[in-house]
């Protein structure tokens, strides 16, 4: 028998992602104007524009002369990712986070974890690519990661169509799947990084209290940023590291309560650290 | 301790050097492989862009690759099919992977759909980045006008161009939506038979603005009108070049002033004879 409360947040965030490609996908093939255009540049009721800051980056570097309605939109997606979100457009937003899952998902059933050859790859890759994905702007005079984003092409596939940008996902589910575990999201990803950055002083957060953890280890077993839980089973605090996605699976999976969605309050961190200090 | 004298130290400064020159060399290959695609990516010069789009470069400078153009010509008032009541297909397509154009940017293919140049033209002031511009497509009197918008320009190839065989067919000159303005016609004698006209299409390049409904409307098996980039269908003669018979051309170089440079010979101490007007006696 499933037990949904170890679902609730894996079934709230597929809910969001569908609902989205739903939304792009209506405005596009009968008309609505709930959520038009891509994750690249929105428009949510024909009004409000919502821009992909890593996008707006690119055009700087590549040399465009942006308008008001993309700043703005860009501005508008900073500021909710900033002050609440985090990282959680990784997770609760991009189409591609189904594939990787899912490719996660299968490497748990095949055992894949313990039996292949590891390769390490520094998980600051990412941040290495958007200083990479701006130069190359800056050189070509066009927005580097925007012509092979395998999240833009596979939000424009399900809006306007597939063809052969459907290879690339299906290269990403393969990557994922045999080579290199949360080797896209994880490791190369820019525009993750670049939310990595943006969310790194949010609100919300999960919070761990380490007296009630039994140390089953389920969390680390499916945490897709396996290094931000480093506090399990060892201190009482906030999972603060800016990798963090806000996925929430490892609350879902959590049978002990010692994980939950929790404001984080700078004022107590600090008092904890003295506390400790203190001892 | 004994002393190795032969072994290399790894000093942490070696290692230091070593991890920064891996980690450079990772990212400038990376980053060359990646630039290399991308100067592939910008695609062919053949791209027909949507109305109101910047120069080319500018253009793929400035797209976001939203497609809320090629969402609002899908939705077009104009483009419901009476019979179905569905829209019919967008004349603007987001490119694929396998096309020619840039990924992800928005074009069209005349021969597939053309622009119907809509009086509204709804896919530009839906442009959030002004990548299409809307104020390439706004008169003097700041509304929105369709024979401003500049996608192309039709050229006919006059050897596969029945009408210029001698074959009466003027598809194109009907089809043009500047009837009679883009496209004129013009009638000639038919030498060969004697007794027939030639209506020949004739472009007129400053009306033209390349929505491709003609390149559509064209009976030949591969259309003999079709639709270039303005930069690709144009040729330049160059500043220097003047219009003696042209006020415009005239003032453009009305300021400007050269050296001298007429050439002096010994002959150029004579007077100059007036020798239409002026009596000459050739002794």
């Amino acid at each position: 028998m499933i037990n949904f409360s170890n679902y609730k947040y894996l079934i709230l965030r597929r809910i969001s992602q569908l609902s989205l490609l739903f939304f792009y996908f209506g405005a596009n093939a009968y008309g609505w104007n709930i959520l038009s255009g891509t994750l690249s540049s929105s428009l949510v009721l024909g009004t409000v524009p919502l821009t992909d800051p890593f996008a707006v980056l690119q055009m700087l570097a590549a040399g465009a002369v942006l308008s008001v309605d993309v700043l703005l939109g860009a501005v508008i997606i900073a500021l909710f990712y900033g002050v609440i979100g985090g990282r959680a457009f990784c997770s609760w937003v991009c189409p591609i986070n189904m594939v990787t899952d899912g490719a996660n998902w299968l490497r748990r059933k095949l055992y894949i974890d313990k039996i292949e050859r590891k390769i390490w790859v520094s998980r600051n890759l990412r941040y290495y690519m958007i200083v990479i994905a701006l130069l190359v702007s800056f050189v070509t005079g066009m927005a580097s990661f925007e012509i092979i984003s395998p999240i833009t092409i596979l939000n424009r596939g399900v809006i306007f169509g597939f063809g052969a940008g459907a290879g690339l996902v299906v290269a990403i589910f393969i990557f994922d799947l045999f080579v290199l575990k949360n080797g896209w999201c994880g490791h190369i990803c820019p525009l993750g990084g670049v939310h990595s950055i943006i969310g790194k002083y949010n609100f919300l957060r999960v919070a761990h209290t380490s007296e009630k953890c039994t140390l089953c280890m389920k969390c680390k077993d499916v945490c897709p940023e396996v290094q931000v839980l480093h506090m399990i089973g060892k201190r009482s605090e906030s999972v603060i590291m800016a990798e963090c996605t806000n996925c929430g699976r490892c609350v879902d999976v959590c049978d002990d309560d010692a994980l939950e969605f929790d404001i984080r309050n700078y004022m107590k961190n600090n008092l904890e650290v003295t506390d400790e200090n203190v001892n | 301790m004994k002393k190795e004298v032969k072994k290399v130290q790894i000093t942490p400064r070696r290692r230091f050097f070593t991890n920064i020159a891996q980690s450079a060399s990772l990212g400038v290959m990376g980053g060359l492989i990646w630039a290399g695609y991308a100067e592939k990516a910008k695609g062919s010069t053949l791209t027909l862009r949507p109305p109101a789009a910047l120069e080319e470069k500018d253009f793929l400078r400035t797209c976001i690759k939203c497609g809320l153009c090629a969402e609002a010509c899908l939705h077009r008032e104009s483009n419901i099919d009476k019979e179905t009541l569905q829209p019919r297909p967008a004349t603007l397509k987001m490119a694929q992977a396998q096309d020619k154009a840039t990924l992800g940017t928005p074009y069209f293919i005349p021969t597939q759909v053309p622009c119907y140049m809509c009086e509204d033209i709804p896919c530009v002031p839906v442009c959030p980045t002004g990548a299409l511009d809307v104020s390439s497509v706004t008169n003097e009197q700041n509304e929105l006008d369709f024979s401003m918008m500049d996608m192309g320009l039709a050229v006919v190839d006059p050897n596969s161009c029945i009408a210029f065989w001698g074959i009466q067919c003027d598809a194109c000159y009907r089809a043009c939506p500047l009837l009679d303005e883009a496209i004129t016609l013009e009638y000639g004698r038919n030498e060969r038979t004697g007794k027939h006209a030639f209506l020949k299409p004739i472009i007129n390049m400053d009306i033209c603005t390349g929505c491709g409904l003609c390149e559509k409307a064209c009976v030949t098996e591969k259309p003999a009108i079709f639709i270039q980039p303005r930069e690709l269908a144009l040729g330049k003669p160059g500043d220097h070049y003047v219009k003696g018979w042209d006020e415009k051309d005239q003032k453009r170089v009305a300021s400007q002033t050269g050296k001298d440079m007429t050439t002096r010979t010994q002959r150029s101490e004579e007077k100059v004879t007036d020798y239409l007007n002026e009596e000459v006696s050739y002794d």
